[in-house]
């Protein structure tokens, strides 16, 4: 594969003890923060880096490579799997670790939800 | 309900203590995680998308209130405030820490609940109608049947290793609640020229290869069952495929090599597998059926029902929804809602456990039920009490009246939470509740049910609207499939075309509904039965007309 069409990548895993997406960070380090993650755009730097994280096997469970774009503020997912992964579930916002990455898919919202609340806000006031 | 005795709790301790051990040696480093894999799916623990998942056997979806409340305990000590009731009668906790799970599989023990085999290729969680031993139309109670499958298959050593996961269902009514034809093993108690016996179906499944379930026998003497159980899985652990996942399961056996030749191999096991029975297990099964004799029934006022009904629409409204007949003229058997509005289908708060738990003390002889359609059931409740158990399920957000109706839709946990999902499903469901709440009631019976993959977990084949999220090209895309049904009537549901982007389902859901409403000949025939008069075209016509709404042919 020619060096211009790797996509940049991450390497991630879930923590062994609390099962917590984590990503390895430029120092080695194991961080929560996809924005602290190592972008890695070398094909070979990436597969020494993943054998680096698969040595780890008591501290972290199935390591792997994750396709990311470059921003300024960091790595962001190009994938909405990932893109999960990063922010967590849609379905319970207090759940959320991070605010919804960009590949996140929008709400599914019903059509009408919007006069339904005015509605609700209505019998409320009744 | 059934109570452990000295043997079972021996056994659950040794294995919890065991399942402690290896948990230690992995965080340790002992055991690798290639290792330690198989041994925590024996045990329920998953590792999800976000984090690791416990899943607890709810067995045959039966419970007692104090088993509820320990639910409730996982939840809030070890988890975040909240359980998933899951489409196979079993609850998930989404969060769990690893070195927490022991603690939590040993708080369970002491009410005689676990989560042996709710993963691993063996014998899951039994399954079984939500209203036994309840509903009028019964014929037996499967329970003390599940309970003798349960004892029988937890540990056994021939099916540790099978060559996929395998799944049993059991009814005791001839209005099939358990989907039984959509399982590995499905059985029905039946009764022939007086004698109790069970019609044994096999080969049934929803995933990638959904089918219907065939009769291996249509009639097998009551006495006979463990051993022609061991049987049929004596004959699949044998000529199951071991070679492609996909193809391991006992439908692709039968489909594959043809019912006749597996009923061959099944009939050639059984007899050396009946000898070796010495009538113990039915000796054992009489001694489990006196744990599930019926609670001391009181007499109840039927008159202070339709009182309430008369002076309070919103109760009435209630009544009409989610209350099914009880055996007893003056009882009925309530249906909690757990898909209120907007809401996650199946999840509970810790305080609407124990809520339930205490309802289920103070007017339901303290028995509960989880339904495959992951609400939750008091099986018994006096029609005298059934106005204040409203009043009370309101305060707790728990009495939604919507059961049966377009807004109590089955999910899968879908992309949320799950490593396999393709797609979401949660949030689909909750914008399809929101989005048709306001004329349920008119749309009547109506059964949506949405998975976030292949696998099926949402029981997309057999709503009577099924909706499939896949990935297509990296973005969500949802396929629609008309006329399925799980009941006595099972029918795999079919494809209606290209599937929509996520922000189109709700509207083509919507666009169903009105041709449905259209269609209907009256308000008393149900969308699966004016499917089922006019066929698929006119629904197609109503979902495509707006070509700009799918994806490009997928």
């Amino acid at each position: 594969m020619s060096r211009r069409s790797f996509a940049p990548k991450v390497v991630t895993a879930n923590h062994l003890l609390d099962g917590d997406v984590v990503y390895l960070s430029a120092t080695g380090e194991w961080v929560r923060d996809l924005a602290r993650a190592e972008l890695i755009e070398d094909e070979a730097h990436a597969q020494i880096r993943l054998l680096d994280a698969e040595r780890q096997k008591n501290v972290v469970v199935g390591p792997y490579l994750a396709d990311m774009a470059p921003t300024g503020d960091g790595p962001v997912p190009t994938h909405f799997r990932e893109a999960f992964r990063a922010s967590g579930p849609s379905n319970r916002p207090e759940h959320r670790r991070a605010p919804p990455a960009p590949a996140t898919p929008d709400p599914i919202v019903a059509p009408r939800d919007t006069v339904r609340q005015q509605d609700r806000q209505t019998e409320g006031a009744l | 309900m059934y109570q452990y005795d000295d043997f079972d709790r021996a056994f659950l301790d040794e294995r919890n203590r065991q399942f402690r051990h290896q948990v230690e040696r992995r965080v340790d480093g002992s055991l690798t995680e290639d290792e330690f894999r198989p041994l925590r799916l024996m045990n329920g623990v998953y590792l999800q998308l976000h984090a690791y998942m416990l899943r607890v056997a709810i067995p045959y979806g039966t419970l007692r209130s104090d088993q509820m409340r320990a639910l409730a305990d996982l939840a809030e000590r070890w988890d975040r405030g909240y359980g998933h009731f899951t489409t196979r009668q079993n609850i998930q906790y989404n969060w769990p820490r690893l070195s927490d799970i022991p603690d939590m599989l040993d708080h369970l023990a002491t009410v005689g609940l676990h989560a042996i085999q709710t993963s691993g290729n063996t014998i899951r969680n039994v399954t079984a109608d939500h209203f036994a031993g309840a509903a009028a139309d019964e014929i037996a109670d499967p329970r003390p049947v599940a309970e003798l499958l349960r004892q029988w298959s937890t540990d056994h050593p021939e099916f540790q290793f099978l060559p996929r996961k395998f799944k049993i269902a059991i009814t005791g009514s001839p209005n099939d609640r358990a989907v039984t034809r959509s399982h590995d093993i499905g059985l029905r108690m039946i009764e022939r020229d007086g004698e109790a016996g069970y019609e044994v179906l096999v080969g049934g499944g929803l995933g990638r290869t959904p089918l219907i379930g065939q009769v291996l026998r249509a009639f097998l003497p009551k006495a006979d069952l463990l051993p022609y159980v061991e049987a049929i899985l004596a004959a699949y652990n044998a000529a199951g495929r071991r070679d492609n996942k996909y193809k391991a399961r006992l439908k692709i056996t039968v489909l594959e090599g043809g019912l006749d030749a597996f009923r061959a191999a099944v009939e050639a096991e059984f007899p050396a597998r009946r000898a070796a029975f010495t009538g113990v297990d039915q000796q054992l099964l009489a001694d489990i059926t006196t744990f599930f004799a019926p609670p001391a029934f009181r007499d109840a006022d039927v008159g202070l029902l339709h009182t309430a009904r008369a002076v309070d629409p919103v109760f009435r409204a209630w009544t009409d929804t989610n209350l099914h007949p009880h055996r007893r003229a003056d009882h009925a058997i309530v249906t909690i809602s757990l898909k209120a509005h907007g809401a996650t289908p199946g999840d509970a708060t810790a305080e609407q456990m124990r809520a339930m738990a205490d309802l289920a003390d103070e007017h339901g002889y303290g028995e509960l039920r989880i339904s495959h359609e992951q609400n939750v059931v008091l099986p018994h409740v006096p029609a005298d009490a059934l106005p204040a158990l409203h009043r009370a399920l309101k305060a707790h957000g728990l009495a939604t009246a919507n059961v049966g109706l377009a807004s109590d839709i089955i999910a899968c946990p879908g992309m949320d939470y799950c490593t396999l999902a393709t797609a979401r499903s949660i949030p689909v469901a909750q914008a399809i509740a929101l989005a048709l709440q306001e004329r349920e009631a008119e749309v009547g019976q109506l059964k949506i049910k949405i998975s976030g993959c292949i696998n099926a977990c949402g029981h997309h084949h057999v709503g009577h609207i099924g909706i499939l999220g896949l990935d297509r090209a990296g973005v969500e895309n949802y396929q629609i499939t008309l006329g399925g049904d799980g009941t006595e009537r099972a029918a795999v549901g079919e494809r209606t075309g290209p599937g929509f982007p996520a922000d189109r389902i709700v509207p083509a859901i919507e666009r169903l509904i009105d041709a449905y409403l259209d269609l209907r000949e009256g308000a008393d025939e149900p969308f699966i039965d004016t499917y089922r008069r006019v066929g698929m075209d006119p629904f197609k016509a109503a979902l495509y007309d707006h070509a700009e709404d799918t994806a490009d042919a997928a």
